[in-house]
């Protein structure tokens, strides 16, 4: 193992790693980009038919409108191939189509309106629990009286789905204290501005939202870091330590250090469950964001801005992947000998 | 989506450990930790319980229809309806039982056609490496990176008629990258120990060697990935459920927490309404987690307590 890791350092393996992820990253958004086209031209039914009966347009010329638009925009008259093409240049060009539900309205402008609640919700979120977690599992790992308490909860919290845990968030806080409001993302008297006590209302309705994200996605980062440092500390190199008489504090540290690693992986590979506890919780609350635009379009048969929603949250995730693949890259000293030439 | 938090950590972790189930001794032995193991016991008597629920309960019921109109509205649990009846006369219990059926049987389906998909590929990937293994690693790649909700949504939304099952094979064939990338790795370690060399040269084939040699090895393993992935799956249907992209004209401990949310029972304090389904999906996937640390320490002489 030792020498595989040494092996990969001394390559030019910065360049190579990020062309590999980059790759997969191409490959990932043509992969979805492709699944999103043939599914209206693969399942059963007539998806134009659909959801011009489904948007209620009471002239019949306006009917006739959407559904040559829709026709033309999914070109069904033209061959297979190059409705694909026509698909890709659209989308380029950032056209996601009109939306049903909100008609006349471009998709990606519905879509970015949603967006700065889930940014605001997701990011504080994910990042916090993270950091809490790896933290309150490492104490874990130390203290036995602490590991008693930290590993039952951080179970019971993994195996909560995320709208049950908001749901009794706003029952107990919300509907029975009172401390905090259960639904939008903002008081529906005041209109959205920069001012104040718009951004006090903002943060009230926040608060909620985000403590049922926070409160899940920390039991599972608490038992990871948990497993891990005990791991750690069984390793070899631990023992060698403590061998060669070095105080405990510095042994900890080195397992806390090679600990974090894998949970830097492990933030990557989560990513698409905690876009998923966002868009749920934000059900529950009817917070304004991707997950109630998306629970409208299902309800609307509104498949337009349903596909556009799926593109928006892959590129979110392909994006929060690089960002985390970067910082994998800082904080792995393998990587950074690499970078450095390779001493070791 | 469906590595659920705990393997993040405990799955390298079990990646690194050697898995030579053989070097640890007979079947008996494990059996002798396993039955002295609290968290497996607790675990799977939790599961156990609910199972039994699920499964002796519905008979046990007056009405066969979960979902049948009658009795008092909004009631809260009495003696006779123990845990209350929602907004429409509904009783919560018989579609609690009835929804824990849904529940096993998403989290069996999903769970199984993942941990297949996921061998398949973490075996074959790790055990014949080269063009194939960048090949199977890329498409692993690939798909753990598209979260698997957004893929289910469109594709359920376009679906007209839904049911349980189908539910679960959707939800096993966007579920598999994380465990194909745990086995994987697991399956490089093996390849090269003397057992798979003399199976090798032997003149044995690859299925043969993966599937008689390397699988055997790592079975404590892939059980536990399968314990997971059954969670996982649970976890993904009560999501989808919640959406209001469930089972058609069914009852699942999902679409008991979609309706009490549509029909206001956290504005009108109806608690009964929304913590049983809640609590029984909770209980189901923190006892698996929890018998799978059981397991864990099982099959792993080095994290046995003394």
């Amino acid at each position: 193992m030792a020498r595989a890791r040494r092996g990969t350092s001394t390559g030019a393996p910065l360049r190579r790693y990020f062309a590999r992820k980059l790759l997969v990253y191409a490959l990932t958004f043509v992969v979805a980009v492709t699944v999103n086209w043939m599914i209206p031209r693969f399942m059963p039914g007539d998806p134009v038919a659909s959801m011009v009966s489904r948007a209620r347009v009471s002239q019949p010329e306006a009917a006739e409108a959407m559904h040559a638009y829709y026709n033309n925009l999914f070109g069904f008259d033209e061959p297979v191939w190059q409705q694909y093409l026509h698909f890709w240049s659209a989308l380029l060009q950032g056209d996601f189509g009109l939306s049903v539900w909100v008609f006349p309205t471009p998709v990606s402008d519905v879509l970015l309106d949603a967006l700065p609640y889930t940014l605001g919700l997701m990011i504080p979120a994910v990042l916090l629990s993270w950091i809490v977690g790896n933290w309150a599992g490492a104490l874990a790992a130390r203290r036995k009286v602490l590991d008693n308490t930290v590993l039952p909860a951080g179970y019971l919290l993994t195996a909560m789905p995320y709208m049950w845990i908001a749901v009794i968030l706003a029952w107990a806080l919300g509907s029975k204290a009172g401390w905090f409001p259960i639904s939008g993302g903002y008081s529906l008297d005041i209109q959205p501005s920069w001012t104040l006590d718009f951004a006090l209302d903002l943060a009230h309705h926040w608060v909620l939202p985000f403590l049922s994200l926070f409160l899940v996605a920390l039991g599972g980062w608490a038992i990871g870091m948990r497993n891990m440092i005990i791991y750690e500390l069984e390793s070899d190199y631990s023992s060698y330590l403590s061998a060669l008489g070095a105080p405990q504090r510095l042994i900890r540290r080195y397992a806390f250090r090679n600990a974090v690693l894998p949970q830097v992986t492990g933030l990557a590979l989560q990513l698409g469950v905690l876009v998923a506890g966002a868009l749920v919780t934000e059900i529950v609350f009817a917070y304004p964001g991707l997950g109630s635009l998306i629970l409208a379009a299902i309800q609307n048969q509104d498949f337009f801005l349903l596909q556009g929603a799926f593109l928006f949250i892959v590129i979110g995730v392909l994006i929060a992947n690089f960002v985390i693949d970067v910082v994998y890259v800082l904080v792995d000293p393998r990587t950074r000998t690499g970078m450095a030439g390779g001493q070791s | 989506m469906s590595a659920p938090p705990g393997p993040a950590g405990s799955d390298s972790a079990a990646v690194a450990t050697p898995v030579e189930k053989k070097a640890v001794g007979p079947a008996r032995e494990t059996l002798h930790y396993a039955v002295r193991n609290p968290k497996l016991l607790i675990g799977f008597t939790v599961v156990a319980l609910l199972l039994a629920l699920g499964l002796f309960g519905p008979p046990l019921l007056d009405t066969t229809d979960p979902n049948a109109y009658g009795g008092p509205q909004a009631a809260p649990p009495d003696s006779t309806y123990w845990m209350g009846t929602t907004t429409f006369g509904q009783d919560v219990y018989a579609q609690f039982v009835h929804g824990l059926r849904a529940t096993f049987l998403v989290g069996a389906v999903g769970g199984a056609i993942a941990a297949v998909v996921a061998m398949l590929v973490g075996f074959f990937a790790g055990y014949r490496g080269g063009v194939l293994d960048e090949l199977l690693t890329m498409v692993t790649n690939v798909v753990l990176v598209i979260p698997a909700l957004a893929v289910l949504l469109i594709i359920n939304a376009y679906l007209g008629v839904r049911s349980v099952p189908v539910q679960g094979v959707f939800i096993g064939l966007t579920s598999w990258p994380w465990a194909a990338r745990a086995i994987r790795a697991q399956t490089f370690t093996l390849r090269t120990r003397e057992f798979v060399d003399l199976a090798r040269l032997s003149g044995s084939g690859t299925w043969r060697i993966v599937f008689r040699e390397i699988a055997p090895n790592m079975s404590s393993y892939l059980f536990m990935m399968f314990i997971l992935l059954f969670g996982g799956s649970v976890l993904i249907a009560s999501s989808l459920d919640f959406i209001g992209l469930g089972p058609t004209g069914g009852v699942s401990l999902g679409l008991m927490l979609q309706s009490a949310q549509q029909w206001s029972a956290l504005q009108l304090g109806m608690w009964w309404w929304f913590v049983p389904p809640g609590a029984g999906i909770t209980a189901i996937v923190g006892a698996l987690y929890v018998a799978n640390v059981g397991l864990d320490e099982v099959f792993n002489p080095k994290l046995r307590e003394s």
